[in-house]
């Protein structure tokens, strides 16, 4: 009898130790605020180009959070819907077409000879990657641009063009091998491809 | 009998150096002894030299000459830009006749950037500046000096020299690298043979620099006459020892020739240098010779030309900038037999579509294959899983593992594969019996990869500013809503202060209304001031009643005079008749009026009103000092949330007490309103002012009610005061007109 309560006593006095542990972790550790949202955003390519319908990526990554389809950033292309659908577990659908279709990244070339300095362009710029004053010619900084598109909207002289990044020897690199033919080693394989 | 012996001797101690095995590795025919035959020799100076910028790892050149420049051979022609950079020197003495882009051996097959010149034959040295007692000189200097020769890497990657001679941590052993794996290439073997004693020279500037204890020459065993020459070269310095092993494919790569002479690994994703070692081309160090001793800047290499579509295999000592066709020439190339030209050994080199490109700082072989030698790849079967490509990876990856990722594109699979530290050596593609082109699976993934990273580092670089702008904007956002509630507030208050000069039941207590008590305060004082025209006589009453009628008829006349003589018809002459006697009545009356006027004496009312009045007003500026105080507490209170009823009550209190005390005076007046006009007149401006102060102030009420998020329970007290008030005051205008 005297070992019973040996045994209930052990464990009572481990499940009170162990109790006590998770309660204070869960205090301790706890998290602050929706964790999803930040991974989401941490996804987004941050263009913050507003294609999805949403003012920024940080807003859309909230709309994720809450539901929203996750096929809406054209910017990201299919590679960030396929690293969504992985976080979110969700399947990965096709790029919703309404927003836009996945270009090669561009950047924005001001042509200065044409630049009124009106600042129109500085204030769209959702990452301040233009330099300029007013009355004074604007100038973008290729290395913060992020190809959104929201400045060439508001130029009143339309002097902004977006170009397409060059791929030089320093960027280029090579690509996978194109997908092997099939059946063309063994003759009856490449019947049996026929037929079908 | 005795030189022979010392050899053996030698021999047998220096071989004697431990080695380890190296993990994985193949045996690919060597086809080494084709290009071994001859002699170095120097390759003719072409027409034409096309200098690329980028021939080194890291940031290109940058252009100090201009078209039409005359340049002698060594001169500088581009300098470097940035530390990861080395610059570029001219050849040989000509004229620059173009700076621009051409196409340069990179496995993209593109273009670039590149310096031409129109060689002239003269072949004219520009002025060499030596380092004379390199051994005394600062390694800072020296290091620098190296730089300034344009050395590169001449194994094959290119990384810039000086860059590894400023390693993080201190250097113990140098090692030589003279293994050579690849097959094809006998340039550093034959740089060996005929030059060890600058190589053995370049390896003790290097050691200096390096400030090095101990170096390692790391040979083949396929390369005998090599290792004679430079166990020769080293036989009398003790710091210096020649480690020759087994011939495998890839012993060259630096991390595995460095498991070979120390049996140390080097980590994922560390540098030799954090093992305290350094490694260096052979090629490098003879170029590092030319550099200290002579002053040369690296202006030409040794490179292997090999391959079955050549008549005559051999290496030469070429020009940098020499266009691979004038080599190819040069020895002889068959252009039918030749199928495939390759940069570089058969198994990491890349293939050249365009024969103008020119040799650069890492070129060591040209392979001008006959379709024999390199027939077309097979058709990729599927993976059968057989694992040979792990048993010879010298990474010791999963080449397997790392195909099935790269297939899928799982970019972090790839990494948690350790991707990044395959060598790219070929091994796992030259064994796949179903030849899979792993390597270029690898080497697509490991761009992928980069792209990404970079793109991930600029949006969270985007992500930053986008962040701080926001930020900024929400701040100048509050900056101006502060600003403008503030203006808002000033506004109100002077608003306030113009339209009222008293509203006690105002919700938006403000600072102005004591100065509005104030001034109500002397109006009633100077209304009571005047008990001449309130103790007026019935004679004199009835006379100016009787003077205002008349006053009143005759402007009652005039008007309609003025009306008729506008219409132009109608008989005016009585009218104006009229006029005429009601002036004169009217005149008649002022008179006595004035007349008793002055005739009515003045009864001591005065000075017993003045003394009360005097208590009165020192007690109504207490009461409007205490309401002012009591108010201010009370907005301090509901700009905070406070709890504001207690001070409400205060308010309230203070306010009851100011009006009872502004009432005082006030109740002498009925008698006197009904006595004379002009007290009445102003009584009633006075009930009409404050009825519509009440009214505007209940209004306020409502409105800051509306807007108010906070305290509402205060406000709307506040908003039903205002309202009884209003009322109030409307009653007690309607009560005096009536």
């Amino acid at each position: 009898m005297e070992i019973f309560l040996y045994a209930i006593a052990a464990l009572l006095a481990l499940a009170l130790v162990f109790g006590a542990i998770l309660g204070f972790a869960s205090i301790r550790f706890k998290v602050e605020g929706n964790p999803i949202v930040d991974q989401v955003n941490e996804l987004l390519p941050q263009t913050q180009c507003g294609q999805c319908g949403f003012p920024g990526c940080r807003p859309y990554a909230e709309a994720i959070a809450n539901g929203e389809p996750i096929n809406r950033c054209p910017p990201g292309g299919q590679t960030t819907i396929n690293a969504l659908a992985d976080l979110l577990d969700v399947e990965a659908e096709p790029l919703d077409a309404e927003n836009g279709i996945e270009k090669p990244t561009m950047i924005a070339y001001i042509r200065e000879d044409d630049c009124i300095g009106c600042t129109k362009c500085i204030q769209a710029c959702p990452v301040d990657a233009i330099l300029g004053a007013a009355k004074q010619m604007h100038t973008v900084m290729t290395d913060e641009c992020t190809g959104c598109d929201l400045c060439v909207e508001p130029c009143p002289v339309d002097c902004i063009d977006m170009i397409a990044i060059d791929v030089t020897t320093r960027t280029w690199s090579w690509e996978l091998p194109s997908k092997p033919s099939q059946g063309n080693l063994i003759a009856t394989d490449l019947r049996g491809e026929e037929a079908a | 009998m005795n030189l022979p012996l010392k050899d053996i001797t030698e021999t047998t101690q220096q071989v004697t150096h431990k080695v380890w095995p190296l993990t994985g590795g193949v045996h690919p025919e060597e086809n080494k002894h084709q290009s071994t035959g001859k002699p170095i020799s120097k390759a003719a100076i072409p027409e034409r030299l096309i200098l690329p910028l980028s021939q080194h790892a890291g940031a290109p050149a940058e252009p100090i000459v201009a078209i039409g420049d005359k340049v002698l051979k060594g001169q500088m022609i581009a300098k470097a830009v940035g530390f990861v950079s080395v610059p570029v020197h001219a050849p040989t003495s000509g004229i620059v006749t173009a700076i621009d882009v051409h196409s340069i051996p990179h496995p993209s097959g593109m273009s670039d950037t590149c310096i031409t010149i129109e060689t002239d034959g003269k072949d004219e040295w520009c002025e060499l500046k030596p380092i004379e007692n390199h051994l005394s000189v600062e390694p800072s200097i020296l290091v620098e000096h190296v730089r300034q020769s344009g050395i590169a890497g001449m194994g094959g990657a290119g990384f810039p020299t000086a860059v590894k001679l400023s390693p993080r941590s201190a250097i113990d052993t140098l090692i030589l690298n003279g293994t050579e794996c690849e097959p094809y290439i006998t340039a550093d073997d034959m740089l060996m043979r005929e030059r060890a004693d600058q190589i053995v020279s370049g390896a003790s500037i290097l050691m200096h620099l390096l400030k090095a204890k101990q170096c390692l020459i790391g040979i083949e065993d396929n390369k005998p006459e090599a290792v004679a020459a430079m166990k020769q070269a080293t036989a009398s310095n003790s710091t210096m020892s020649v480690a020759v092993f087994p011939t495998k494919y890839p012993s060259g790569g630096e991390k595995q020739l460095i498991q070979i002479l120390t049996g140390q690994e080097v980590p994922s994703g560390k540098l030799p240098s954090d093992l305290g070692i350094a490694m260096q081309n052979v090629g490098t160090a003879a170029a590092v010779h030319q550099a200290v001793i002579h002053g040369k800047p690296l202006i030409s290499r040794v490179t292997t030309l090999t391959g079955d579509a050549l008549g005559d295999k051999k290496n030469l000592e070429v020009l940098l900038g020499t266009s691979v066709a004038e080599l190819l020439k040069e020895a002889n190339v068959n252009d039918r037999q030749l199928n495939t030209l390759v940069m570089g050994g058969p198994m990491m080199g890349f293939t050249l579509d365009d024969l103008t490109v020119p040799v650069v700082k890492t070129t060591n072989c040209l392979i001008a294959g006959s379709i024999q030698e390199f027939p077309a790849s097979m058709p990729a079967q599927a993976c059968i899983r057989c694992g040979m490509c792990a048993e010879v990876c010298p990474s010791s990856l999963l080449p397997q593992q790392l195909y099935w990722h790269a297939k899928a594109e799982n970019l972090d699979q790839l990494k948690h594969h350790n991707l990044f530290d395959c060598i790219e050596c070929g091994a796992c593609s030259f064994v796949c019996p179903s030849s899979i082109p792993l390597v270029q699976y690898y080497r697509a993934s490991k761009g992928t990869i980069r792209i990404q990273e970079a793109k991930n580092a600029k949006a969270d670089r985007s992500k930053v500013r986008y962040e701080s702008r926001q930020a900024r904007l929400e701040q100048d956002q509050a900056e101006k809503e502060a600003k403008r509630k503030a203006n808002a507030k000033k506004a109100a208050v002077l608003k306030a202060a113009r339209e009222s000069k008293s509203d006690i039941g105002s919700a938006e207590v403000d600072p102005v209304k004591a100065a509005i008590e104030r001034a109500k305060a002397k109006k009633l004082a100077g209304g009571t001031s005047q008990p001449v025209k309130a103790v007026l006589s019935s004679e004199q009453k009835e006379l100016k009643i009787q003077l205002s009628v008349a006053n009143a008829q005759s402007k009652k006349i005039q008007r309609a005079l003025a009306q008729v003589e506008a219409s132009g018809e109608g008989d005016t002459t009585k009218l104006k008749s009229d006029i005429a006697i009601l002036q004169a009545q009217a005149e008649k009356l002022q008179k006595e009026f004035d007349a008793a006027a002055t005739a009515s004496p003045e009864p001591s009312a005065k000075p017993p009103a003045s003394a009360d009045l005097k208590k009165l007003k020192v007690e109504n500026a207490m009461a409007k000092a205490a309401l002012k105080k009591a108010e201010r507490a009370l907005v301090k209170a509901q700009d905070e949330n406070g709890d504001t009823v207690e001070l409400q009550k205060t308010v309230d209190e203070c306010r009851q007490k100011l009006e009872n005390l502004t009432s005082l005076p006030v109740t002498g007046k009925p008698v006197a309103a009904d006595r004379t006009k002009p007290v009445s007149d102003d009584q009633l401006k006075k009930l009409k002012i404050e009825n519509a102060m009440a009214k505007a102030a209940l209004k306020k009420a409502q409105r800051a009610l509306d807007a108010a998020d906070g305290d509402k329970a205060a406000l709307e007290t506040v908003v039903a005061e205002a309202g009884a008030k209003a009322d109030a005051a409307a009653k007690e205008l309607a009560d005096h007109l009536a």
